[in-house]
């Protein structure tokens, strides 16, 4: 049975919202609210922005490169113009309610109407899952337009109260357009440098290390905006510079932090900025001339696939990887427009423009149209012509090996082809990072480290989270493998340790995410979008063990009223190896109170059945609690066995469960070969406790 | 003096299809690094400035060399190569084109993977060993001379236990994984579309380097 969300796009779901919240208002009687501009461009717009391109995935977003400014710059040109220009011979036609309106005042509306909208395309095109090489175009076109629309209004908006244009102005306009697209990169290079400069400090105060990278890049936009310069594109540059560097020296919460507050404000502005859209259509003052409205849209479309036909054939000679009819048309089809080119209308003046009104019903039909029925239809007719979809590849060292490997060969054959092409300057941008810029702005040891090692660590760590997390008895994660070193090196001998020398900090660093066992992993996926984000498969369990642990400590309450058995003091040796392991929280020593039985949470794998049960281990003295007949009667459990969060115990208790679990994952480290007897439970980090 | 042997047959050209202008583009360069020779020794290769950062160039250098590479039946190393030899090597850096079929796009990714297996083979036994899969990492780190050897060599195991996994699946304590065949090496390139990453642009021909 197809779910709702599954049909329509979330996107159009939040405009039915916003309609619907702007009728209610409207019924009441109030006024229901604008979606101011200012609100629009100062806060709604930036997160969604500086998500996209903090974590927008580099390598085909610069293979890619020419494609997209083409598309973006000559196709939005190409749009503007030809839109403009089709509505003014519209309105010069279109009787006397059109005819007063300009020809600069319909290019105006040309280019704010144009430009393929960031949060639109994103909203519907996470949904569908559509392949990298696609995703990429649409999106980067989304993004790098903004200049141009940036120019075009602003230009055309002061035309149109000049009295005469001269061809000075109109050369100067163009001009204008370098200046401000690459006057934003620049802008955001350079806040992007400090950001990853100011990083490489922040060793001693981790905890505001996030607020530096949101800082810094808001104050780019800000900066941008302020010289009139695009602020979107100054926005990306600075999430595209900094990340590198920041990643190198930010602590591994850090990371996390601005991973989720990127993605939880990005999303909250995206609804809202959805939900306005609805509310402004309700609120707005409209002008509904049909001539007008049903020759945008038609011509709006026509523009679109036009423009995209043209500059594929043109582009397809200069690329490797042609791009197909089907690749086209999802291309065209998915031109959106969005809030960008609402509030670009709304910013409008009444003086210059009298016609704004009609402007603004025009844009909201548009508007509606893509989002509606493009975004509704897009899914099935992907489906329908079999495009390609995302291939869920995992990175593996393989990969990496090889494509550097790839890379290597490819700008060795072009030296000696005597050929400058891309793998010789990408090849070139890479030492002079390696030599200058990494040990600039990256702290310590780590500006040294190449990119394989670095990407072997990222790995490595990863893979012995995801075997703490599963408790090592439980599911091995799949990426993990039976080989070990003796498969494919008999002559290895056993006690030789193969993993790479750390350094202290790195150890230091793993120690303590393997200590802590309540700490929840960090899985540095490539992920760029917050639709990918993995669901925590254990936040239930954790849950679950919350309550019963207060649920546990009502009991205790209870107990302290009916009990008098003398409290013991639980200090084996695998207790207290256990107390370091676990949260403090998890286990409250009552050191105080002599009287009260202390209850341990024993937290075990919430998928192995056969959880370590700590309290066995102690002396029989403790179960000395004398089974009174009121705690039978209360039914109360001296021991609870709770299913644990994952990773406590089984690494740093022996006995029961440590065999498999410690054998599989000394193995996947790397360790040679199986031991000849099981050991004692031995931590995989070398002794530092 | 200047004309090269290997411009006498134009079918055997034609069959590396590239055009007469880069051609001329690459003749005019075989011509530079040969000092007016006929032929290019390994010797030549080391006037090329650029190459010397490439951390991979002995291997670069060496498969131009290599017999194999070259479609020649046997095996080993050639001393010095002619023009012709020079065109063979190239294209197998050739982009893609619309027209080929899928019997022809096959052919043409297994054969630039082969190119690319016989670099990694250094031994010409058919088999990627342990041992020269670490000689590649660590060619592929060599531009950090503080690194330790340690770190290259856990990274090549690392990868070869992934490789077996991926070419073999699970594996008894007893099986010995011997080494990586041409088989599973296609195995592991099936989800890189090597064909069109692997191929060097043609079209800026007038940026020629100068050697010296």
């Amino acid at each position: 049975i197809p779910s709702v969300s599954s049909i329509v796009p979330e996107s159009c779901l939040l405009i039915v919202v916003g309609l619907l919240v702007g009728g209610l208002i409207k019924g009441v009687g109030e006024k229901p609210p604008i979606l101011k501009s200012d609100i629009f461009f100062l806060f709604l717009l930036p997160p969604i922005i500086l998500d996209a391109g903090y974590f927008l995935p580099l390598r085909p977003f610069t293979e890619n490169l020419g494609t997209i400014l083409i598309f973006a710059v000559v196709g939005t040109l190409w749009n503007a113009f030809f839109l403009g220009g089709l509505m003014y011979a519209v309105c010069q036609l279109g009787g006397p309610g059109l005819n007063h309106i300009g020809l600069l005042a319909n290019l105006l509306f040309g280019s704010i109407i144009s430009a393929v909208d960031p949060v639109a395309v994103l909203a519907v095109f996470e949904e569908i899952h559509i392949n990298e090489l696609l995703h990429i175009l649409v999106f980067g076109e989304s993004l790098l337009n903004d200049a141009v629309t940036v120019v075009l209004y602003h230009l055309f908006e002061e035309f149109a109260s000049f009295e005469q244009v001269t061809i000075l102005d109109i050369i100067l306009g163009f001009l204008s357009f370098f200046v401000v697209s690459l006057g934003g990169v620049l802008v955001g290079v350079i806040y992007g440098v400090i950001a990853a400069f100011t990083s490489r400090f922040t060793s001693h105060i981790r905890v505001i290390e996030p607020l530096f990278v949101f800082l810094y890049s808001y104050m780019a936009y800000l900066s941008a905006e302020l010289f009139h310069l695009s602020g979107i594109m100054a926005l990306i540059a600075a999430g595209v510079v900094m990340r590198p560097y920041v990643e190198a020296n930010i602590s591994h919460k850090s990371h996390t932090t601005i991973k989720y507050f990127l993605k939880m404000w990005s999303s909250v502005s995206e609804t809202l900025i959805f939900i306005f859209l609805g509310v402004s259509t309700v609120a707005g003052h409209h002008y509904w001339n049909w001539t007008f409205v049903i020759s945008t849209l038609f011509f709006c479309l026509i523009a679109r696939v036009l423009g995209v036909l043209v500059l594929t054939w043109f582009i397809n000679k200069f690329r490797i990887v042609k791009l197909t009819p089907k690749d086209q048309f999802i291309i065209a089809y998915g031109g959106l427009r969005g809030a960008i080119a609402f509030s670009l209308g709304y910013l409008l003046d009444y003086k210059h423009f009298g016609m704004r009104d009609m402007f603004l019903t025009a844009i909201i039909t548009v508007i509606f149209f893509t989002v509606f029925v493009q975004g509704m239809t897009i899914r099935p007719l992907v489906d329908l012509l079999a495009v390609k979809k995302k291939q869920e590849t995992k990175r593996s060292i393989n990969e990496e090996i090889h494509t550097q490997f790839l890379d290597h060969l490819l700008t060795g054959i072009e030296d000696i082809c005597g050929h400058y092409g891309h793998h010789h300057w990408k090849d070139k941008l890479n030492r002079f990072n390696k030599k200058y810029v990494k040990k600039c702005l990256i702290a310590g040891e780590r500006s040294k480290e190449p990119q394989l090692i670095a990407f072997y660590h990222k790995m490595e760590m990863k893979q012995a989270i995801e075997l703490v997390e599963s408790g090592g008895i439980g599911k091995i994660p799949s990426a993990v493998s039976t080989v070990s070193i003796q498969n494919i090196n008999p002559q290895t001998l056993p006690l030789e340790r193969a993993i790479p020398a750390l350094s202290k900090d790195k150890e230091e660093e793993i120690r303590k995410i393997l200590r802590t066992n309540l700490q929840k992993t960090r899985q540095r996926l490539r992920s760029y979008n917050r639709h990918t984000l993995v669901a925590d498969p254990y936040e239930e369990a954790w849950n679950q063990m919350l309550l019963r642990r207060q649920k546990a400590r009502q009991l205790e309450q209870k107990m302290n009223n009916y009990l008098t058995v003398p409290a013991h003091r639980l200090d084996s040796p695998t207790m207290s190896r256990a107390r370091i392991g676990s949260d403090p929280l998890a286990y409250e020593p009552k050191e105080d109170s002599e009287n009260l039985p202390i209850i341990t949470i024993d937290p075990a794998s919430p998928q192995s059945p056969e959880s370590v049960d700590l309290m066995s281990e102690e002396p029989k003295g403790c179960s000395g609690l004398p089974p009174s007949p009121e705690e039978d009667e209360e039914g109360l459990v001296m021991r609870v066995k709770e299913p644990s969060s994952p990773g406590t115990d089984d690494v740093f208790t022996p006995g029961t469960s440590d065999s498999p679990s410690s054998q599989r994952m000394m193995r996947c480290l790397s360790d040679p070969g199986p031991r000849p007897e099981p050991e004692e439970g031995e931590p995989f980090i070398p002794k530092g406790q | 003096p200047g004309v090269p042997r290997g411009s006498a047959p134009v079918t055997s050209l034609l069959a590396l299809a590239v055009t007469s202008e880069q051609i001329e583009h690459l003749h005019r360069r075989f011509k530079q690094l040969s000092q007016d020779q006929l032929t290019i020794r390994k010797e030549n290769f080391d006037s090329i400035p650029d190459l010397e950062f490439n951390p991979i160039r002995g291997k670069i250098v060496h498969a131009f060399f290599d017999k194999r590479n070259l479609r020649q039946e046997s095996d080993g190393l050639a001393d010095e190569i002619t023009f012709e030899d020079f065109l063979t090597i190239m294209s197998y850096f050739r982009p893609i084109e619309m027209n080929m079929d899928e019997e022809q796009l096959d052919r043409f990714r297994k054969e630039k993977l082969k190119f690319l297996f016989h670099m990694y083979d250094s031994d010409h036994d058919g088999k990627i060993t342990l041992q020269e899969y670490r000689n590649v990492v660590e060619e592929l780190l060599s531009g950090n001379p503080h690194l330790e050897k340690e770190s290259a060599r856990s990274i090549a195991d690392g990868a070869m236990m992934e490789a077996a996994s991926i070419c073999v699946g699970q594996m008894g304590p007893d099986q010995v994984y011997e080494g990586i065949t041409f088989e599973d090496f296609l195995k592991m390139w099936q989800g890189i579309d090597i064909e069109t990453k692997m191929h060097v642009r043609f079209l800026n021909v007038d940026t020629i380097a100068h050697c010296y």
